[in-house]
């Protein structure tokens, strides 16, 4: 990747997707890149904080941690993690199919992708509700004793489920945030698909919108094991 | 006050192209988009100052007399939030970054001007919230939102406060990606790393801990917000929380954010002493690395703010060796930029008194921070008047007095006037006086014990407070007198050429003020940095009176 | 020295020389580096001057000087480091013979409980030339137990012990304050150390109401809560023996050992199931809630009780032993 900015081309500022402050539309291109992968970086920060406060509770309180998360369904999980990675395989093949110009794959693959998300969601959705039925929502009526119940061979102390529950909820609900914000941008690249806005000589905003989910989808990656995952195996 | 025969005015230039508010409010031109910053932040400076006064006059007398425990406990708190977040982290990179960063890599704009002006609306955001915050009874937690004090105990606006932080945290996450990107993408040709302006290089330092600190300010907030709001038990030692990991959470960005603070000023001082000196700057490879050190060893201190906070005694010693190593890069530059100054031809205008202050003041609150880094020196002083006075040393006595020089030094390139020189050093002389009368007696006072925070104090202490205090009014006369001749300015000042400093820079061979796009051509860069022995004195400018 | 210049507090712990040696030692080259590098640009400004026909030499750098002055400051600051970190050390293990006081700090006043039963508020009497340890909790936000004249500070911290110690040298009355922010009276938080003559401690602690030692309060709590039907002082019980387990390593049920120090026996009091003693199962009641902190610093001191006394040592509550020694 060059640095250093290729000589004016005054020719290429015929180009209606070439912003007036660039030079060419490879510095455009490259510029986009950059930036959102500096932000993606900044992102990696953002959701580390909260894996930080989760890993120094994971370490203290193990039996709350692993009693909590073998209350949330792995099954649902499980089914999320594949709709997930359907969905970032759908991203991938439709910057392929921008590259090579074909309108009518684009589209389908993103409209593809925005099913996967929003069903995602709903899924997600279906979890948190079964979490309030549950009463396992920290806040006024959170009630472990049924996990107590289910695991008399340990010591489980409800607020320290609750420290759980919380950051179950927190990184969860930080992620599907970033899920609604994917779907919004997915939903404009859509449209603008279908008008034909994208081709083999513009598709920065489908690749950085790709890289963007593909993103969401690694800290999924992350949360699934961390969340649903711990001590899976047969309680001693 | 001769006048050119084609005033810069009647030209067109970034100021005059498109007139109307709506032509300012949605801009994406960066020039204009630095100016809102400029009203926004300094509008914000008169408010934490404000705050300031308002302690000040509460310690003249040993006890809580003029104000109640709890409103000067929202005093030094809205001080501390106002002052750090809405002036000092976004001042010289939103107002003199923003303008200058263009036209210094030889570019029309920014990589995302219209997420610059995000940014600015993110500012405005926050600022809002935080103001909604302030007049609806404010927040007193401290700036430091320490728990569970401000989880469990507060009943002040204290998610208020941390959602207005939040918001403004991403307003600097946009620009320091903005500057970052424009850096490595949209330097002219033949502008290469070695010939970029030292403040460029402090500017892409700075950006780094933007893009790398900030989030995690505003996760930590948001946990905070959300305990409070949903009463979660996250940082609540009865329910099995730790307020400890908060502590370390916070200050891991909150120590950068101090290099955030003071590494743009230092950018400026890199350019105005060899321009003054009208020498290249001694050591350019040695400052310019310093500054990424800095920005790096920022990252590896925090825990140096929590000595006697039940950290183990091993980590203490880590987090104390660390520190001293972050030091070394900014003693470096100080060397560097008195070196600048050897066999050079030294003029004494407004901007380089600012930097002879800056120099000296940055050198006692640095050398200050190696007090507190000892560790058996910072269990005494910690939390004590001393560490107040080394950090508004370091940000007051440095960052402020950089950002002043900058925008004394811009000025002309900004608005095409030039100041009333005779005021602006008075002003840079009194803001040196006033500033030492304020602080020095605090590093005493610190030492003696005089802890932090306090409303009421021991009568003991009363004498050196007083002089504090004197200091401060003489301190505020300072920052009031450039508010009122900086404005003269725009209307009575000189007209501006395009480089009456005879300065090093791109930006200098552009018309003042600039046009909207900066520069009609491309230009191509074949020179070093700081070719002062190419460019000619200034003949113009009368640096006497 | 200086007493009468206020550059410093009165120096009225074995500490504050250390301190006070390294602080002036760091004045001492600020001044030396300010006047320095002061001195350098004042001289500058005046020598190079803009003068009509002399023009400025253009010098590129000069690696030797690059490596010169971050060497030098490097070795210098190594050596504070160095030094900073021998008072600390200093400062943070307290030596092994040491009267032990409880600290319970809440908004907005400090608590005191002599391991002899004092209890005090905001003033706190202790000895002179005797090592004291402070063990400290505070029962609600973070507060921290500062002692100007002794050049100590120490955060004192809900839902865990911190510890301070110091040895107190001249008789007087010297400052106490809070010196982490915890709200409205945050500046009233303050009180006093009363240092007396050994002999006038004595006096001071047999007279003043009968509150029966700290861990004698604490058996009778102990006795009150059941904590005997599980904790049998014969190897019967369903939960481990206490006798002679303080200060000493304890295996978990997890491998890991641990020192049953007071942060250890406090926490098995608020969340048993922490640290689960090998061998036992984690059916212990909580307390967190319960109990408050003096109550908790009784029962803890009451299990520090139960340690046979070392041979030939000197046992902290008895002070009397303390003034035989030569």
């Amino acid at each position: 990747m060059s640095d250093s900015t290729a000589a004016v081309e005054h020719a290429e500022h015929n180009d209606p997707a070439l912003l007036h402050h660039f030079a060419t539309a490879q510095q455009q291109r490259d510029t986009a890149s950059l930036g959102m992968w500096l932000f993606l970086a900044t992102e990696v920060m953002f959701f580390g904080g909260m894996f930080c406060a989760y890993l120094v509770y994971r370490y203290w309180y193990y039996n709350e941690f692993a009693a909590g998360s073998r209350s949330i369904s792995i099954w649902l999980g499980t089914i999320n993690t594949v709709v997930l990675i359907c969905s970032s395989l759908t991203v991938a093949l439709g910057v392929k199919a921008a590259q090579l110009g074909k309108r009518k794959q684009l589209v389908s693959l993103l409209l593809a992708t925005l099913v996967f998300g929003v069903a995602f969601l709903g899924i997600k959705g279906v979890e948190w509700y079964q979490k309030y039925e549950e009463h396992h929502v920290p806040g006024r009526s959170f009630d472990v004793s049924d996990i107590i119940r289910d695991y008399p061979q340990i010591h489980i102390d409800p607020s320290h489920s609750q420290l759980y529950f919380s950051l179950y909820f927190a990184m969860t609900g930080l992620h599907a945030l970033h899920m609604i914000v994917g779907i919004g941008i997915f939903s404009f690249l859509t449209y603008y698909s279908w008008k034909g806005k994208y081709g083999p000589e513009y598709y920065t905003p489908i690749e950085n919108g790709g890289l963007y989910w593909h993103f969401v989808d690694i800290v999924w990656i992350y949360l699934f094991p961390l969340l649903y995952l711990i001590d899976r195996k047969p309680l001693r | 006050m001769a006048t050119a025969a084609v005033s810069t005015e009647q030209r067109e230039n970034y100021l005059n192209a498109e007139y109307g508010i709506r032509s300012w409010l949605l801009t994406t031109d960066h020039k204009r988009i630095a100016l809102l910053y400029l009203i926004s932040i300094t509008f914000f400076f008169f408010v934490g100052g404000f705050f300031a006064l308002l302690i000040r006059l509460e310690l003249l007398t040993p006890a809580g007399d003029l104000v109640l425990a709890d409103t000067y406990n929202k005093l030094f708190t809205m001080h501390g939030q106002v002052m750090v977040f809405f002036f000092l982290i976004p001042s010289i990179p939103a107002t003199l970054g923003n303008f200058l960063v263009p036209l210094m890599v030889g570019a029309k704009d920014l990589a995302f001007p219209r997420i610059n002006l995000l940014s600015w609306y993110l500012y405005i955001a926050g600022g809002l919230l935080m103001l909604f915050c302030i007049l609806t009874g404010g927040v007193d937690t401290g700036w430091t939102f320490y728990t569970p004090f401000s989880t469990g105990f507060s009943n002040t606006n204290v998610a208020e406060a941390g959602l207005a932080i939040f918001i403004n945290g991403f307003s600097s996450i946009l620009t320091g990606l903005n500057f970052v990107v424009t850096i490595h993408r949209m330097r002219a040709p033949g502008m290469t790393w070695s010939r970029l302006p030292l403040f460029l290089w402090s500017t892409y330092a700075t950006s780094i801990i933007f893009l790398l600190g900030t989030p995690v300010i505003a996760i930590t907030l948001l946990l905070v917000v959300l305990e409070r709001t949903f009463n979660l038990g996250i940082f609540d030692p009865t329910r099995g929380g730790d307020p400890v990991l908060f502590q370390h959470l916070f200050w891991f960005y909150s120590h950068p954010a101090v290099y955030i603070m003071i590494l743009p000023s230092m950018g400026v001082i890199s350019e105005i002493v060899p321009c003054f000196s009208r020498k290249r700057v001694f050591g350019y490879k040695a400052v310019a690395l310093s500054s990424i050190a800095i920005a790096v060893f920022g990252f590896l201190v925090w825990a140096h703010h929590m000595f006697v906070a039940g950290i183990s005694l091993y980590a203490a010693l880590v987090f104390s060796i660390l520190s001293y190593l972050v030091a070394l890069p900014s003693a470096i530059k100080v060397f560097n930029w008195t070196a600048t100054m050897y066999k050079g031809s030294i003029s004494f205008s407004t901007p380089m008194l600012y930097a002879f202050g800056f120099i000296g003041l940055f050198t006692v609150g640095g050398l200050t921070g190696l007090f507190l880094a000892a560790l058996g020196i910072d269990v005494h002083v910690h939390d004590t008047y001393f560490v107040i006075a080394h950090f508004h040393y370091i940000m007051v006595g440095g960052a402020l007095m950089g950002y002043l020089g900058g925008l004394h030094f811009w000025w002309p390139k900004i608005t095409g006037r030039m100041y009333p020189e005779a005021w602006g050093r008075l002003s840079a002389l009194i803001v040196f006086i006033g500033f030492n009368l304020t602080f020095f007696p605090q590093f005493i006072l610190g030492y003696l014990g005089m802890p932090r925070r306090y409303w009421q104090y021991p009568p003991e202490f009363q004498v050196l407070n007083v002089f504090s205090t004197a200091g401060a009014s003489v301190l505020a006369v300072g920052y009031i007198l450039p508010m009122i001749y900086l404005l003269w300015s725009l209307r009575y000042g000189k007209p501006a050429g395009n480089n009456p400093w005879g300065a090093a820079g791109l930006e200098w061979t552009t018309q003042s003020p600039p046009t909207t796009f900066n520069f009609d051509e491309t230009p191509e860069v074949t020179w070093e940095a700081y070719n002062y022995d190419q460019i000619p004195m200034p003949e113009e400018v009368t640096l006497e009176r | 020295m200086f007493e009468n210049l206020p550059l410093w507090p009165a120096r009225a712990s074995t500490m504050a020389g250390n301190v006070d040696l390294l602080y002036i030692f760091l004045v001492l080259l600020t001044l030396f580096t300010c006047a320095a590098i002061f001195i350098t640009l004042i001289v500058f400004a005046a020598k190079y001057r803009r003068r009509h026909g002399r023009e400025a030499h253009q010098i590129e750098g000069s690696v030797l000087l690059e490596i010169a002055w971050t060497v030098v400051p490097l070795g210098i600051f190594m050596l504070i480091f160095a030094w900073g970190a021998v008072i600390y050390f200093q400062e943070r293990v307290p030596p092994k013979d040491v009267a032990e006081i409880y600290v319970v700090g809440k908004q907005w006043m400090w608590k005191l409980q002599h391991v002899e039963g004092q209890r005090e508020i905001n003033e706190l009497h202790v000895p002179a030339d005797r090592d004291i340890k402070l063990i400290m909790t505070s029962q609600d936000v973070i507060h921290s137990f500062f002692v100007p004249e002794f050049r100590i500070k120490q955060d004192v911290v809900p839902g865990r012990y911190t510890t301070l110690w110091f040895r107190a040298t001249h008789a007087g009355t010297y400052h106490l304050f809070c010196s982490q922010y915890c709200g409205t009276l945050h500046s009233g938080m303050v009180g006093q150390i009363v240092v007396m003559e050994p002999a006038q401690y004595q006096t001071w602690l047999t007279t003043g109401g009968g509150f029966g030692s700290l861990a004698a309060n604490g058996a009778s709590l102990f006795a009150q809560l059941g904590c005997q039907t599980c904790h049998r002082s014969d190897m019967q019980g369903r939960a481990p023996m206490l006798n002679g387990v303080y200060g000493n390593p304890v295996t978990l049920e997890d491998g890991r050992t641990v020192i049953a120090d007071d942060n250890y026996i406090r926490e098995s009091i608020v969340n048993p199931a922490a640290k689960v003693v090998s061998g036992f199962k984690p059916i212990m009641p909580v307390f967190q809630g319960l109990l408050n902190e003096e109550q908790l610093n009784e029962l803890v001191a009451y299990v520090k009780s139960l340690n046979p006394p070392p041979p030939g040592s000197v046992n902290a509550p008895d002070m009397a032993a303390a003034e035989t020694k030569p």
